[in-house]
């Protein structure tokens, strides 16, 4: 391993992007920082930036007039990026398919390396797609 | 310099935009501050970046699926949301619940008031740069998380009303261990009340921060907590009873500091107030059944109904408009942040921008039960948002066609 995958692996940045979810799975991520789950442990932090973040976690079925943000925030976090789609509306629009402002899904928009299944999903579950993600990425 | 309102700014003010993605805000919501200085002028607010269309979507879907979009209109107030739409629906078909699944809809609204009020109180902690309190509060809240995932096995969205009563029993054997956990919750709100009305990193950026007086926030017709702590009394659960609430013995909260420090107030002994009925609720339940049989095809009578629930951030208000089918005719939903807004502008002009994130998040905002209405040209590809001016402009050259 390059000492530039460990650094970056060791140590990847959250910025977390509500794309027009119902603020369940966004509890959940926010959980995840707490006490009890602690995500810290793998060295992650949530920034309030994109220009700092390594991993944007995006929950929400991604609303049409959210879609160009969302990809203007994309554009803005450095290379190497990851996305992780937290929730089933992330994944596919969930129960929000067929309804007329919704995308149906992250990635439709850009890229998504990872995808966490749950309405919302337990902190649980978000550590484990996370820690899936580093595990991909050499850590 | 113009702006969409057709304002012009004097050359000491500029504008700041704020959102949709910026840390302050969890949810993607826009403002538009005008600053002098340090000094915010005025604001304007830009919604609808969270609209998916679920009032539309309701009328093509059955009063049981129904049940899954109004749960998700907001994942903090999902219980909130199926109280009133069942509530709504169940007027329209007249049909009468069972006394058992009153009460347990009555303790389900509770353990959710319970963790969306430390949820904000966590937040608020952030807001002020108190992480160490955010941590605290968020550590303590996974009781009542436990609790509502052992009473419906998931830890938001519970799905447990249903039309016609509520879809899981409480088992009686876990009485004695829900009581338990309970004390802990209030043992623990008792200590953040102390913390929060004697510690003075939180007494300093909370006193006088966001101001509104009684006769102000009448004016701007706020609701809960928000309105509540500038002294107007307003819970829907003392002035229209709905559920059992006209019987369970519990205190009208309401304080007169109208700021910050006032809204952590309320909302703290709000948390204690719901202890209460949660375990008055445990001890009074009655035995019997918990839902009487609706078929997801089964047609409602003509007519319509207005169902109001006190939610975590104010007055709920589901409105359903049924045609005799299976389905609503119309289903419309006013969330109560819809209603805080004019407040909260109120409240931010002449503070500080320092203290614009704790006093947007002191009115707790949920936009995404907010977001009813947006504005999509399909053929150009765009979307854009109107002003009030704007709107009765475009309402008068349509009329005049």
């Amino acid at each position: 391993m390059s000492i530039l995958t460990w650094a970056r692996t060791h140590s990847p940045w959250l910025i977390h992007f509500n794309a027009g979810a119902c603020n369940a799975c966004d509890i959940e991520v926010v959980a995840i920082l707490t006490p009890r789950f602690d995500v810290e442990r793998f060295g992650a932090l949530l920034k309030g930036s994109p220009r700092h973040a390594d991993v944007m976690v995006v929950s929400g079925s991604v609303s049409r007039k959210i879609r160009d943000r969302l990809k203007r925030i994309y554009e803005q976090m450095p290379d190497p990026k990851f996305v992780v789609a937290v929730g089933s509306c992330a994944i596919s629009g969930g129960v929000f398919q067929d309804c007329y402002n919704v995308m149906e899904g992250v990635d439709k928009i850009i890229p998504v390396d990872a995808y966490i299944p749950g309405c919302p999903p337990k902190p649980e579950a978000i550590l484990d797609g996370v820690v899936k993600l580093l595990m991909s990425a050499g850590y | 310099m113009e702006r969409d309102g057709g304002k012009t700014l004097s050359e000491r003010e500029f504008i700041i935009p704020i959102g949709p993605q910026h840390p302050a805000l969890k949810e993607p919501e826009s403002f538009l501050f005008t600053v002098d200085g340090e000094v915010v002028v005025d604001v304007e607010p830009r919604i609808g970046y969270n609209h998916r269309g679920i009032e539309k979507a309701m009328e093509s879907r059955n009063y049981i699926q129904n049940l899954y979009i109004t749960e998700r209109v907001c994942g903090i107030c999902s219980n909130a949301h199926q109280t009133a739409y069942t509530g709504a629906v169940e007027e329209v078909g007249s049909i009468e619940i069972p006394e058992r699944a009153k009460y347990i809809r009555v303790f389900m609204q509770e353990l959710e008031r319970i963790h969306s009020h430390l949820l904000w109180l966590g937040v608020a902690a952030h807001e002020i740069g108190f992480d160490t309190m955010f941590y605290y509060v968020w550590r303590d809240r996974e009781v009542v998380m436990d609790l509502l995932e052992e009473v419906s096995g998931n830890r938001c969205n519970y799905a447990m009303a249903t039309v016609g009563g509520v879809r899981r029993d409480l088992p009686r054997d876990k009485y004695p261990k829900w009581h338990k956990m309970l004390d802990k919750l209030a043992e623990r709100t008792n200590y953040y009340i102390k913390v929060a009305s004697t510690e003075k990193t939180i007494l300093e950026r909370a006193v006088g921060v966001g101001y509104l007086g009684k006769e102000d926030m009448i004016r701007l017709s706020g609701s809960g907590p928000n309105a509540r702590s500038s002294g107007v009394p307003c819970d829907i659960r003392k002035l229209t009873p709905y559920l059992i609430y006209d019987e369970i013995p519990f205190k009208h909260i309401y304080v007169d500091n109208g700021d910050v420090l006032g809204q952590v107030l309320v909302r703290t002994l709000e948390v204690i107030e719901a202890v209460k009925i949660c375990k008055w609720v445990l001890d009074k339940i009655p035995e019997g059944e918990i839902a009487v049989k609706f078929n997801p095809m089964q047609r409602l009578p003509e007519g319509e109904a207005v169902y109001l629930v006190e939610a975590q951030r104010g007055e709920l208000i589901h409105y359903t408009i049924s045609d005799g089918r299976n389905m609503p005719y119309r289903h419309k939903i006013r969330a109560p942040t819809l209603g805080n807004i004019p407040s909260l502008v109120e409240r931010l002009k002449g503070g500080y921008i320092a203290d614009i994130p704790i006093t947007i998040a002191g009115i707790d905002p949920c936009f995404s039960c907010t977001d009813r209405m947006a504005f999509y040209d399909e053929g150009k590809d765009k979307t854009w948002t109107w002003t009030d001016v704007e709107l009765s402009k475009y309402r008068k050259e349509w009329y005049s066609r």
